[in-house]
């Protein structure tokens, strides 16, 4: 009995969040219809749909494997320039649908055996040792790509660590990547359809994870290493899936991310985004993937609403920050919060004595 | 003589990560915190050495013991303001508050002395470079105030932190925080000096880095704190000649594979190494490992 009440939560729960999301976009869709959504809003809607993937990616492994991870932005990059050159390779003779699939479904290939090569050695390491790794992961990406020239000519792909002349294409060769300039005349695949649509892609995905038995036992390992590996549970592995299935994630939102522009430079996926997104899975709540949903809107939408006061923008974004941090935490704060809630029940508590509201 | 001069300058580089990742590396040792804002400090030191030397017209020396005082008052506000009503939250929230404090610092740098690039004048223009070998190797002047700056440094905390009485407290309160406080140490205070001293360090720091490489910009402290970050924890973070042991190789490293394989992967090597290192020694070159109880 116990157990299908949990479970029957749990379901809700995913329901409120797919419902919300559908919700959203559906308003979203009508505003846009209408004519009513500003010009600005509706630049933004792919990089928001996006930047939900990678928050709920992100949480998978901050909040539900409880490893940090700062390198997040290198998958999301990883991602984005495999989806570029397959989409750009497939041509345009190939239906806008199929290519679009087969550019996310590569993206996710590319990124989920970066995870692996990655996660595999530093799944040895704790806490924040492994951020560091990861953030050094995240650079060396930066790096690389930066370094990194990719063309096409009818002889097939060419690669390079030098320019894009040492590619030596032929005549009607196309340079794919132009190392610190990346990618341009990138087709523009991505709509706010298909950002809805791998939003509830990515949900799906991470919900039903955490409902399963992989889920709980990744959950164990968060909650205690030690006592999960001495009832049988294999750490390792556990830990590994977590981040493998993070980094796919993350690498299909990159993808989703880039085709929504013409260009994309490898140094828009630095260490600042990383950042970023572990912004928005913090503040939306570690572990809480509709919390950090939310939080990736809101947080997206916030910055460029508040553009108009130019430099201070940045500066009040930096206030909300550390005033979240200490609002939940700061003892002080805690108590007062705490004495509100308590003064609000209570005269709640004095309404159902008097035969007010009652639940039933 | 390229390759001595290489050594020399990566050497150079590497103090000045060295000064950086002792902030780091007593914080964490301390307060078991990322401190993200360390970096901005360096640029908040260096802006004030720039203002005092270029609006006030101050000596050198003047200007970088004004610089030495605004951080360490900086430090001290961040801690109280931002971390401290943190102590009891998870860590994650603590490292978001210090990205918070980062933006915080790199905005209002923004804001107050715009983005344009500033050229740092020298603090040691009036101090000639030494020639050796006859004029073929030349060591400026600020490279070798830069290495002896930071043994004077090392050493001092070496001494600070074995033979005082506040440098004990502090290694009770990085061992045992509770323990600690039943002996009767103020723990507050001794991570708010912690802050201190660790951000009175990274405006010499600032000081030196910018005297070296002469571009300020409200972004000047991102990457080199991001070096010292990975500096200290290649040396082991919470172990002070760990910090200087990782700041010194990570400074080679980088000069090295900035002169013989390219400037522009001399990053991505020096990551490649730290996670190399990780991997064979999980705890860094100088960290000791803890074993876990259940």
């Amino acid at each position: 009995m116990e157990k299908v009440r949990h479970l029957s939560k749990a379901t809700r729960s995913n329901l409120i969040t797919y419902g919300l999301v559908t919700a959203a976009f559906i308003i979203m869709d009508l505003l846009i219809e209408t004519g009513s959504a500003s010009y600005s809003l509706m630049g933004l809607l792919v990089p928001i749909c996006a930047y939900i993937c990678l928050a709920t990616s992100l949480n998978l492994v901050v909040g539900v494997s409880g490893e940090l991870s700062l390198g997040h932005a290198g998958f999301m990059s990883i991602g984005a320039f495999t989806g570029i050159v397959v989409v750009q390779l497939l041509g345009s003779g190939t239906n806008d649908v199929v290519r679009m699939l087969i550019g996310l479904a590569s993206a996710a290939a590319t990124a989920s055996v970066a995870g692996i090569l990655i996660g595999w050695p530093v799944m040895r390491l704790q806490g924040d040792y492994l951020a560091i790794v990861t953030l050094a992961f995240g650079e060396i990406i930066k790096n690389l790509l930066n370094n990194f020239w990719l063309g096409v000519d009818k002889y097939g792909l060419h690669f390079s660590m030098k320019s894009a002349m040492a590619l030596g294409l032929t005549d009607g060769g196309r340079v794919l990547i132009n190392g610190p300039q990346g990618a341009s005349g990138i087709p523009h695949l991505s709509s706010f359809f298909a950002g809805y649509l791998l939003i509830m892609f990515t949900l799906f995905v991470v919900l039903n994870l955490i409902n399963s038995r992989s889920g709980r036992a990744i959950m164990a390992v968060r909650d205690n290493r030690i006592a999960a590996q001495s009832v049988g549970i294999n750490v390792t592995k556990y830990r590994l899936m977590a981040f493998v299935i993070a980094a796919a994630l993350a690498g299909m939102a990159g993808a989703l991310y880039a085709m929504n522009y013409s260009s994309v430079m490898p140094k828009k996926f630095d260490f600042n985004t990383s950042i970023l997104i572990l912004v928005l899975v913090v503040l939306g709540g570690m572990g809480n993937i509709r919390g950090g949903v939310i939080s990736a809107a809101v947080l997206t939408i916030l910055p460029e609403r508040l553009r108009f006061i130019g430099d201070f923008r940045m500066l009040i974004y930096a206030l909300v920050l550390i005033g979240a941090m200490n609002l939940t935490y700061d003892t002080r704060l805690v108590e007062w919060r705490r004495k509100i809630r308590e003064k609000f029940s209570a005269k709640r508590q004095g309404q159902d004595e008097r035969g007010g509201v009652s639940g039933e | 003589m390229g390759f001595l001069t290489n050594l020399i300058n990566g050497i150079s580089l590497g103090s000045v990560y060295a000064i950086i990742a002792l902030g780091y590396t007593m914080v964490y040792g301390i307060a078991k915190m990322l401190n993200f804002a360390h970096g901005d400090v360096i640029m908040v030191g260096a802006y004030i050495c720039y203002c005092s030397m270029s609006y006030l017209g101050l000596s050198p020396l003047l200007s970088i013991l004004l610089s030495v005082a605004g951080c360490t008052v900086l430090g001290i506000l961040i801690e109280h303001f931002a971390y401290k009503p943190l102590r009891n939250a998870p860590s994650l929230s603590v490292l978001i508050t210090a990205i918070g404090v980062s933006y915080l610092l790199q905005n209002t740098a923004l804001i107050i002395m715009k983005s344009d690039p500033k050229v740092f004048p020298s603090v040691v223009e009036d101090l000639p470079s030494v020639e050796l070998f006859g004029g073929e190797l030349r060591i400026q002047a600020i490279t070798i105030v830069t290495v002896l700056t930071c043994i004077f440094v090392m050493l001092g905390l070496t001494y600070f932190t074995s033979r005082t009485k506040l440098g004990k407290a502090m290694r009770a309160c990085s061992e045992d925080k509770g323990a600690a406080q039943l002996m009767g140490i103020n723990v507050d205070m001794t991570i708010s000096m912690v802050f201190a001293i660790g951000s009175g360090l990274a405006a010499i720091a600032g000081v030196l880095l910018c005297s070296a490489y002469p571009t300020l910009m409200p972004t000047t402290g991102a990457m080199p704190g991001i070096k010292a970050f990975t500096a200290a924890v290649l040396g082991g973070i919470g172990s002070i000649p760990g910090a200087a042991l990782g700041g010194v190789l990570l400074g080679i490293i980088e000069i090295f594979a900035k002169a013989y394989i390219g400037t522009e992967l001399a990053d991505a090597i020096v990551f490649a190494v730290l996670i190399v290192v990780l991997l064979i020694k999980p705890s860094g070159l100088l960290g000791h490992t803890t074993t876990e109880k259940v």
